[in-house]
């Protein structure tokens, strides 16, 4: 049997993460997800690992992402934001309150994926009908199945950033 | 101000829709997952699969793996057997070797292992191995099983814990794992008297979990204990067995269990444990397994049934005998499939009260993935059964689907198949709220046209699996602030929250000063496993005990100290016993509830369940008679959970459960070929997302109390399953007159429907 050439190529990048400047080592194979776990941040999970269900969603220069489809080297330069980026006064933004208020997750596994899209969501539509929000997240995949709750959080986060 | 005991400033804790007590760790991406643990000198492991359905292995060749660069080690379970000579574990049955020795059993069985400190260097590694096999005659069909030449196992291995399969041990030739019969009355005698005798069999296809985490345990060989740190909803059950397959005292075993990224009954006995543990002790090192999505289909599935129900009826719709024949598709391992076939089987004649019943129930080997316990053990497949059943009975004498109901459901009192009398079922109570939320008895808007409409109900039930052990304990600190330890595993059903809940109101403090400790062997005590909609009621009792205890205790502290409890705050108690703050006052607390076993035979029992669980559903869709397409326009859910503990969090699990099952009912569909999986992805297996929710769903918890529950509560996260795929089935019949009988429901179904009723059925 032929030999599997394993000799993996790595190079130095540096990207903003969370509003701080890093400098990382990636692996040509390695995504994105990966990437973030070396900087000790596990919010963004690879489940299904096809970009289906929106558990490792990342945020990249604005735009939401798949994790686990987002090759590490790509972010080279980038300004990349997680589920951890913190919070004005190191609390709660209106997205993540109106989660807890409403009840909008069960295991929590796909919740940051959720609230990251929600605010992707918010910032482009304030006041989304239910249609936009169920067009909006639909790819994101939640097993325990709080949807119901989701879209009220929506709305009530809505509701929050306006004041 | 400190707390006085029993007057908590908040108020009452139990029966607040209170927020998660995790919530902010959730919102965070912070919440504890074993899948984020990582631990110096950690290897990953990659495991080799089999490619053939039944075969016997006649080599493997593991020298290329071996040799790929980065590769710590490649085992197979020659390696395993060195350290544990019987590596086979499962909780009915011994039956399920850590890597396939001599043979395998189904296409997805774990053979070797990889281990490497890179996951990519694994991943590759396990490609490179290579199995030759001869393969045998293989069966998946779990009637054929009944009677195929092809035999799954060559011997049966009972394990010897539950005593009504004892009887099944080194029985040969068979793949029956488990035959259970109930005979209540007279049968025959009584169809023989019926005015009409009805007949029909149900098919329910392979679905599986899919929990969004897959799969993943950390095994960590330290120098005076194994300590597995894993996503497992039965932590105890991982100790014991454990400690069993190596010889080892309970206490030189460690099992660790964070938050769960979803459970619904996947992650139950042995999973991934046993394999990580013999590869940690044999490495030497820490090691990690996470299955990736796809290979959960290649780990545990729901059992596919053939149903087959008859019934004698009498002319005002009186059923007056059943005769039910369930055949459960285990798959290769037993895993709890024998006890689904008996717990759920004596349910399978529905929630209706009938004199003559025979029920003969069958748990079947096939050469396919292993079956387990899925939000509802077993339970979703007999309701789709005997309610579709109850429609196509009423359509056919002309009697409305509520009418039929009433007539024949168990009230209060009755006995049940079993003979044991129901006690605190709902079940008229949540038939006549859907009615009404329904607004069954008023006109309905059939559609017209290629657009028609149509509703359905139906309703079931589920005994609680008994008897099972609970233990808390809960540590009141000098501060009045109180510790709750118990093993129940938080999956996202809430069950910190409700715990918290528990011992808040029955020592009368505030719930924000109650903390939860996560399942650890080492420090929270025995409990059977989170499974069943078991915690709220047996968990619930043990915390609520082990509360009273630590009451009493601080009763008897203030008194000895010459202090009111019923004045003082709980601190000065401390401080007058000790000086300072110091010191702790822990209560303890057990609950295992009366059980007699069912009779052999004839499976009668006084006493089959604490408690009953009842759910009813109610669906309204729109069907398009030109593709055969159809919508669910509405879906209400009625349950008897008792007394509500967190009335939001139960909402959320009637939903989500029903949400689930709705997958189950429509889409979600394990293929096979040869026993071989073919949509094993997210992309070829579609769960509901969140445009599959329909325009209205409406779910309550009728007003009911549990009496032997504590604070009046019993489990809820089952119940909203039940009736989901019979009540979406009848509604179709109920627009379009197309019955299906098999799961799950599909536009092309009712196509081939429509079109057999226009009489120019398409070909095969």
């Amino acid at each position: 049997m032929a030999k599997m050439n394993t000799v993996a190529t790595h190079r130095n990048i540096s990207f903003t993460l969370n509003g701080r400047q890093v400098t990382a080592l990636a692996g040509n194979h390695q995504n994105l997800v990966e990437l973030l776990q070396g900087q000790g941040l596990y919010g963004a999970r690879e489940s299904c690992a096809q970009g289906l269900c929106g558990c490792c969603t990342v945020i990249v220069n604005g735009a939401a992402v798949s994790g686990c489809l987002t090759m590490a080297t790509l972010v080279d330069g980038a300004e990349v934001r997680t589920i951890e980026e913190p919070q004005a006064d190191g609390g709660l933004d209106a997205v993540q309150q109106a989660f807890i208020e409403t009840g909008a997750f069960q295991c929590g596994f796909c919740t940051p994926g959720f609230i990251l899209m929600t605010r992707q969501l918010l910032d482009a539509h304030p006041n989304p009908t239910e249609d936009e929000i169920r067009h909006y997240l639909s790819g994101n995949l939640c097993r325990c199945a709080a949807y119901t709750e989701i879209i009220k959080a929506v709305k009530l986060a809505a509701k929050k950033r306006k004041g | 101000m400190a707390t006085i005991l029993g007057k908590s400033n908040s108020g009452s804790a139990f029966g607040q829709s209170l927020p998660r007590v995790e919530g902010r760790a959730k919102v965070t991406g912070r919440a504890e997952y074993v899948h984020n643990l990582r631990l110096p000198g950690m290897l990953h492991g990659k495991i080799h699969r089999s490619t053939a359905a039944h075969a016997r292995i006649k080599s493997i060749d593991v020298t290329a793996a071996r040799e790929l660069p980065g590769v710590y080690a490649v085992y197979t379970s020659a390696d395993i057997r060195k350290l544990i000579p019987e590596p086979y574990y499962g909780p009915a049955f011994h039956d399920q070797p850590v890597l396939a020795i001599d043979k395998v059993h189904y296409v997805g069985e774990p053979v070797a292992l990889v281990l490497a400190e890179d996951v990519h260097v694994a991943e590759a590694a396990a490609q490179l191995i290579a199995v030759d096999y001869e393969e045998l005659p293989a069966v998946f069909d779990e009637v054929e099983a009944m009677t195929s030449q092809a035999v799954v196992h060559e011997t049966l291995k009972p394990a010897g814990t539950f005593p009504d399969l004892k009887h099944l041990k080194g029985k040969r030739d068979t793949n029956v794992a488990l035959d259970f019969h109930l005979r209540r009355g007279d049968v025959k005698k009584a169809f023989a008297e019926a005015d009409h005798v009805f007949e029909h069999t149900f098919k329910t296809q392979q679905v599986l979990h899919l929990p969004l985490e897959p799969f993943v345990t950390l095994a960590d060989p330290t120098p005076n204990q194994l300590v597995i740190h894993t996503a497992s909803q039965s932590p105890s059950f991982v100790r014991i067995e454990i400690a069993r397959l190596l010889g080892w005292p309970e206490t030189r075993v460690r099992v660790k269990v964070p938050y769960l990224g979803g459970g619904f009954g996947a992650k139950l006995y042995i999973k991934l444990e046993a394999l990580v543990a013999a590869a940690a002790l044999i490495s030497g090192r820490p090691v990690k397994i996470a299955l990736t999505m796809d290979e959960q289909f290649y780990t545990l599935t729901k059992h596919a049934t053939t149903l087959r129900i008859k019934s004698g009826v009498n002319k005002d719709g009186k059923i007056i005998a059943r005769e039910c024949e369930a055949w459960w598709n285990g798959g290769a391992y037993a895993d709890i499939g024998p006890r689904i076939t008996q717990k759920s089987g004596f349910t399978a004649p529905g929630p209706y009260d009938i004199d003559h019943v025979a029920i003969d129930s069958y748990a079947l080997y096939t050469n396919l993935t292993p079956a387990g316990a899925l939000r509802g053990f077993g339970i979703p497949q007999l309701v789709w059964a005997y309610e579709s059943h109850t429609d196509m009975i009423a359509k056919a004498l002309k009697i409305d689907p509520l009418a039929i109901r009433r007539k024949n459901i168990l009230r209060e009192g009755r006995p049940q198949a079993t003979g044991t009398p129901m006690r605190d079922a709902g079940i008229e109570k949540v038939l006549e709220r859907l009615a009404t939320r329904m607004k069954w008895e008023q006109a309905f808007d059939k559609g017209g046209g290629t657009i028609r409409r149509g509703r359905g109900i139906a309703i079931g039930f589920k005994a609680s699996i008994s008897p099972t052990t609970s233990v808390a304990i809960v540590n009141v600190s000098a501060d009045g602030s109180c510790i709750v330890y118990c093993s129940t595993v938080d999956m996202g059903q809430g069950s910190d929250t409700a715990m918290a809940q528990f011992a808040a109101e029955a020592l009368g403090i505030p719930v924000e000063s109650v903390s939860v400790v996560h399942p650890d062997t080492d420090v929270t005590p025995y409990d059977m496993a989170t499974l069943g909609s078991r915690s709220t009621y047996h968990m619930g009792h043990a915390v609520k005990n082990a509360a009273e205890d630590a009451r009493d205790k601080l009763l008897q502290l203030a008194k000895d100290v010459g202090l009111s409890a019923e004045t003082t705050p709980i601190p000065d108690i401390f401080r007058k016993k000790y000086g300072m703050q110091a010191g702790n006052i822990v209560g303890v607390g057990s609950f295992i509830p009366p059980y007699t076993p069912p009779e052999p035979g004839t499976g009668q029992t006084p006493d089959a369940t604490p408690f009953w669980m009842i759910g009813a559903t109610g669906a309204e869709v729109e069907v398009d008679t030109e593709t055969g397409e159809f919508k669910i326009m509405r879906l209400v859910n009625l349950v008897d959970v008792g007394r509500p503990v967190n009335p939001a969090i139960v909402e959320t699990q009637i939903s989500g459960a029903t949400i689930m099952q709705l997958g189950f009912t429509l889409s979600e569909c394990m293929n096979f070929d040869a026993g071989q999986c073919t949509n094993a992805s997210l992309a070829d297996y579609r769960i509901p997302g969140i445009r599959d929710v329909p325009p209205v769903m409406e779910n309550e918890a009728v007003d009911m109390v549990q009496q032997t529950g504590p604070f009046g509560a019993k489990g809820v996260g089952e119940s909203g399953t039940f009736g989901v795929s019979p009540a979406i089935a009848s509604a179709i019949d109920d627009a379009v007159g197309v019955r299906l009988t098999s799961l799950p429901l599909t536009a092309e179904a009712v196509y081939r429907g429509l079109r057999a009723q226009a009489g120019k059925p398409l070909q095969d």
